[in-house]
């Protein structure tokens, strides 16, 4: 049969499954061919919360959704152009999703008798036309995958787990990706089992030509690859990203790295990866809470550690106390925040950006310290870098906050050339020389730091305010006022090594979009959708969020209006305004969902209707 | 590349390792009220240090709040005074990050055991090598006389003007149950059995806890006399000895048998017993230390002092140690390079 050809800038799919169906791994495949054979991608699963949920059923529907495309991707996207649904629920489920008119491949074998009802379906959606308004595929791909491997001698159970590896590889050719990358991995994951390598490559390779030999599939779906510059790249997720940054932010600093943290949603991973380290001389503590999580980091910065704690918003709350002790000791941590939906333990696995206020203000005193936020999965690896630039060259606690949909999402990172990021300078001292545990650095206020082990520099530090130099004991009105100052003037210095702001668009006009951290990518989908448009409205995007970059309060002034889209009632736009004495207007959602770019949209619209 | 932490860890000291107690006082004014716990506990603890051997730069003092925890100021040594009951979970995260470093804890009955409760039981568990010194004076003093985790019920106090409903903790109790490996009792009035304890804590490579009475002259004046004080402490307390029979009494004319599991106080003066039916003090029976940890709060037997468990077991430092060595020791493990690229990676030329 005579395939048609249709090029394509981008598409978005979602493999959905059962839990047990292996749709993020076959999701993770996708994602990794579209990488390698140049194509920006950006993907995030959706998976339930229950840990072992019933086969079958509605809420236990898994889910990996990727955009794949020419140009830059910046988010999974929103309306799927292909679903692949391996039972009724996941059909059920995801079917809100789905674009009119898009192709949907069903395993047909997912809708017997028992599968609807667990669906709740009155009657097959299969049969009753309620899909006319989709390309519906019904296929029997157990029974296609029992035909493939019935001369094989693995076992019938294992022989229907295949059936996501022969839909990956109908999808392979629909979108004309190479199977070689998954062959690789395969052989990667099961070198030393040849039945089940055998089995899953000729299971791939099955579905690939199923789909280019049978009539159904009438056309095939090209995307030219995207301008990537040279280099290595992988798919990564935030909570990778920022595992392996610690690791190379310590290295950076010629430190060693030391993690305490306790256990939470969605920042877990990190713990589990870097615990996983210990080949390079990593060392953590799972610790039996989140104050002593941070706690045993200070213990760790105080003996000359890179120390660092992971967590999410209740685990934040906990460690308040204890990152106030570090902002008075001025001790180096970096403190991640993976935000997620609150208050208390509000939406566990959602992201949220409302953690900024206590990001900024939580703790008792005059306590500031810097707060970075990353944008994308991959940029959680630069944010964790810069955290803990400013933590060591600053001697003082970083917050950097990333999210749920950053934690979990992924998109290309091009992996760095280490001697091309920036060199960390710990203000050691080991000279008793003139020491005073709370002489600073006159560049950066920074004070000395004398480790245990360095003979002559005994001294002792506490929570109680110090005597400015000397780091005695006081209560001197005049000295804690000085004490005070200092400590804030330490972190408004900051704004003279961070980047200054960039504006995309007009740089002065009618009206700017600012945000800030993880909504980047639905932000910039929109605006580069208005800008084609031909709509006049120019893009700000926020990753230093104390102090602010330099020239952010002329760029907030050369626009007559400002818009804030943000995971919140109003974190950044209540904080612009105090600090400027700035009004903007607020686009403010929290539903435990990403920003989508069509609200964006959408908002500029109705704002650019009423000119001011 | 070693770091800076490297080279210091293994720096060698300059000089002989050759200290008086004076040598540790470090050049403040001590300010603690006159007749406080807390004066003994000092000297002893500075009395101790020379005879260690432990070069100073390598010794740390962390405590939490309290008139207790003002203690690392006094000592000449590195000292982190920092947060009510966090004092032990910082100091597990140092020495985990700092095996080598000698690391010392002073703590209060509230510090310890209440606020901080959590990290005390869990660090016991783990076996984190820290010597903690609680100074149990059965009221939080610092904020002026409330009743704690180890006041006793009926005990009036400013927050308990009526007396006190809680139940106490028996501190040695609850670090055993914790699987704390050395366990051990003094009080600030017997400045030499203080000095063995807090010797026998420096020598024990292990989580070592010892709970020192010590009087305080303003919120609970007088609280342990009846076990320290001459004339009744001889009567009313017993000091356990490594290999030795429990023996008691002015006259040392009592002694403790078992009955079962049930220590009960039996004459070896009128014949009936003698020092060789007596319990004997082993402190590597844990099951033994938990009988007579377990005499704390009856009225009836003996105060015990002294060393209820010394047992030697592996520290979680040197654990973390052992797999880090383990694990970087493999032939081409740490290579940045393959933390950064891994099979999924792909290059795009
Ligand atoms: C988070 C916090 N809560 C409460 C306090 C107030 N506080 C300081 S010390 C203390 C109790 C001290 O009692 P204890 O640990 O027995 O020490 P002592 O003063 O008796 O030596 C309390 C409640 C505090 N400093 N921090
Ligand atoms: S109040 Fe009590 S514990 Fe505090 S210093 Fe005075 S005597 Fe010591
Ligand atoms: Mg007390």
């Amino acid at each position: 049969m005579e395939k048609q050809v249709q090029y394509l800038e981008e598409a978005v799919i979602r493999f959905a499954g059962d839990s047990g169906d292996g749709m993020q791994l076959v999701g993770t495949l996708f994602s990794n061919t579209s990488g390698s054979i140049g194509n920006d991608v950006n993907t995030f699963p959706d998976y339930p919360s229950e840990i072992r949920a019933p086969e079958g059923t509605l809420y236990g529907v898994s889910a990996y959704q990727i955009q794949f495309g020419q140009k830059r991707i910046n988010t999974p996207g929103n309306k799927i152009d292909l679903l692949v649904a391996m039972n009724a629920s996941s059909l059920k489920v995801n079917l809100p999703h789905v674009k009119k008119g898009a192709l949907i491949i069903v395993n047909s074998a997912g809708f017997d008798e028992k599968n609807l009802r667990l669906a709740k379906y009155q009657k097959n959606p299969l049969e009753d036309n309620s899909l006319s308004d989709y390309q519906v595929v019904p296929l029997n791909i157990s029974g296609l995958v029992k035909e493939e491997l019935k001369d094989s001698q693995i076992s019938p159970k294992y022989v229907d787990r295949t059936k996501n590896i022969f839909a990956l590889g109908m999808t392979y050719w629909l979108y004309d990706r190479p199977l070689h990358h998954t062959e690789k991995w395969l052989e990667g994951k099961f070198g030393k089992k040849a039945d089940i390598l055998a089995s899953n490559k000729r299971v791939l390779k099955a579905g690939w030509e199923f789909a280019n030999t049978s009539e159904i599939f009438k056309t095939q779906f090209k995307i030219k690859h995207s301008d990537m510059k040279p280099g290595y790249y992988r798919n990564i997720t935030g909570n990778h990203a920022v595992a392996i940054g610690l690791v190379i932010a310590a290295h950076k600093a010629n430190m060693p790295l030391f993690l305490g943290s306790y256990p939470i949603t969605p920042a877990t991973e990190i713990l589990h990866f870097i615990s996983g380290y210990k080949e390079y001389k990593v060392k953590h503590l799972q610790a039996e809470d989140e104050i002593a999580g941070v706690c045993s980091a200070i213990g760790a910065s105080y003996g000359g550690f890179f120390a660092a704690t992971t967590t999410s918003g209740p685990g934040l709350s906990l460690k308040v106390e204890a990152i106030g002790l570090a902002v008075i000791l001025e001790l180096p941590l970096v403190i991640v925040d993976v935000q997620r939906g609150g208050p208390s333990t509000g939406l566990p696995t959602k992201p949220e950006q409302s953690d900024l206020f206590m990001a900024m203000y939580g703790r008792h005193g005059e306590a500031p310290l810097p707060i970075v936020a990353a944008t994308s999965a991959s940029d959680c690896f630069d944010m964790t870098i810069e955290a803990g630039r400013l933590a060591i060259k600053y001697m003082t606690p970083v917050i950097l906050l990333t999210d749920g949909y950053l934690a979990q999402g992924t998109n290309p990172w091009k992996i760095p050339n280490l001697d091309e990021l920036p060199d960390i300078h710990p203000t050691f001292v080991t000279n008793p020389e003139g020491f005073a545990p709370y002489k600073r650095d006159p560049q950066t206020l920074a004070r000395l730091w004398a480790i245990p082990g360095t003979q002559g520099l005994e001294h002792r530090i506490g929570g109680l305010e110090k005597e400015d130099i000397t780091g005695l004991v006081t209560q001197d009105p005049a000295n804690h006022q000085k004490m005070v100052d200092i400590r804030a003037k330490k972190i408004e210095n900051i704004v003279n090594d961070i980047p200054l702001a960039v504006v995309e668009g007009e740089q002065h006009g009618d009206l700017l979009i600012l945000g800030w951290g993880g909504t980047y990518g639905a932000i910039k989908d929109a605006f580069d959708k208005l800008r084609s448009d031909g709509k006049k409205v120019s893009y700000c995007h926020l990753k230093h969020l104390n102090p602010f970059p330099k020239n952010l309060e002329q760029i907030l002034k050369s626009f007559k209006r400002i818009l804030i889209p943000e995971l919140n009632m109003g974190h950044l736009r209540t904080i612009i305004r105090s600090t400027y004495l700035i009004d903007s207007i607020g686009l403010n959602k929290v539903q435990g969902l990403p920003l989508n770019a069509y609200e964006v949209e959408d908002k500029v619209n109705e704002l650019l209707k009423v000119k001011e | 590349m070693s770091t800076v932490v490297d080279e210091i860890t293994h720096r060698q000291h300059v000089g002989t390792v050759d200290y008086t107690p004076k040598d540790f006082k470090a050049p403040i004014d001590v300010r603690w009220c006159a007749g406080c716990g807390g004066y003994s506990i000092l000297a002893q603890v500075q009395r101790i240090m020379p005879g260690l051997g432990i070069p100073k730069e390598k010794i740390v003092f962390i405590s939490g709040i309290g008139c207790s925890s003002r203690f690392p100021y006094y000592m000449d040594v590195y000292g982190v005074h920092s947060l009510h009951g966090r004092a032990i979970a910082i100091a597990s995260g140092l020495k985990i990050a700092r095996p080598e470093l000698s690391l010392w804890i002073a703590t209060g009955d509230g510090d310890c055991m209440s606020i901080g409760g959590n990290h005390f039981i869990h660090a016991c568990r783990r076996n984190v090598n820290l010597n903690v010194i609680m100074f149990n004076n059965g009221v939080y003093s610092l904020t002026k006389g409330q009743y704690s985790p180890t006041s006793q019920q009926g005990q009036i106090t400013k927050s308990s003007p009526l007396g006190v409903l809680d139940d106490p903790f028996n501190p040695a109790s609850l670090a055993l149950g914790s699987g704390a490996s050395l366990v051990a009792r003094g009080y600030d009035g017997d400045p030499k059995n203080l000095q063995y304890l807090f010797e026998r804590a420096a020598q024990h490579n292990g989580f070592s806890f010892v709970e020192v009475y010590a009087n305080c002259v303003i919120y609970n004046d007088g609280a342990f006399d009846l076990f320290t004080r001459k004339e009744t402490r001889n009567e009313h307390s017993i000091l356990l000895e490594h290999g030795k029979p429990l023996i008691f009494g002015d006259n040392k004319d009592k002694g403790i048998k078992l009955d079962g599991f049930k220590p009960t106080i039996v004459s070896i003066a009128d014949g009936k017993y003698s020092v060789n039916d007596l319990l004997v003090h082993d402190e590597q029976d844990s099951t033994l230390a938990f009988i007579l940890a377990n005499m704390t709060y009856n009225p009836e037997m003996p105060r015990p002092m002294g060393v209820f468990q010394a047992i030697e077991r592996k520290t979680y430092e040197q654990k973390v140690e052992d797999q880090i060595a383990y694990y970087s020791g493999k032939p081409g493990a740490g290579k940045l390079e393959n933390l950064l690229i891994d099979e999924d990676s792909w290059e795009i030329k």
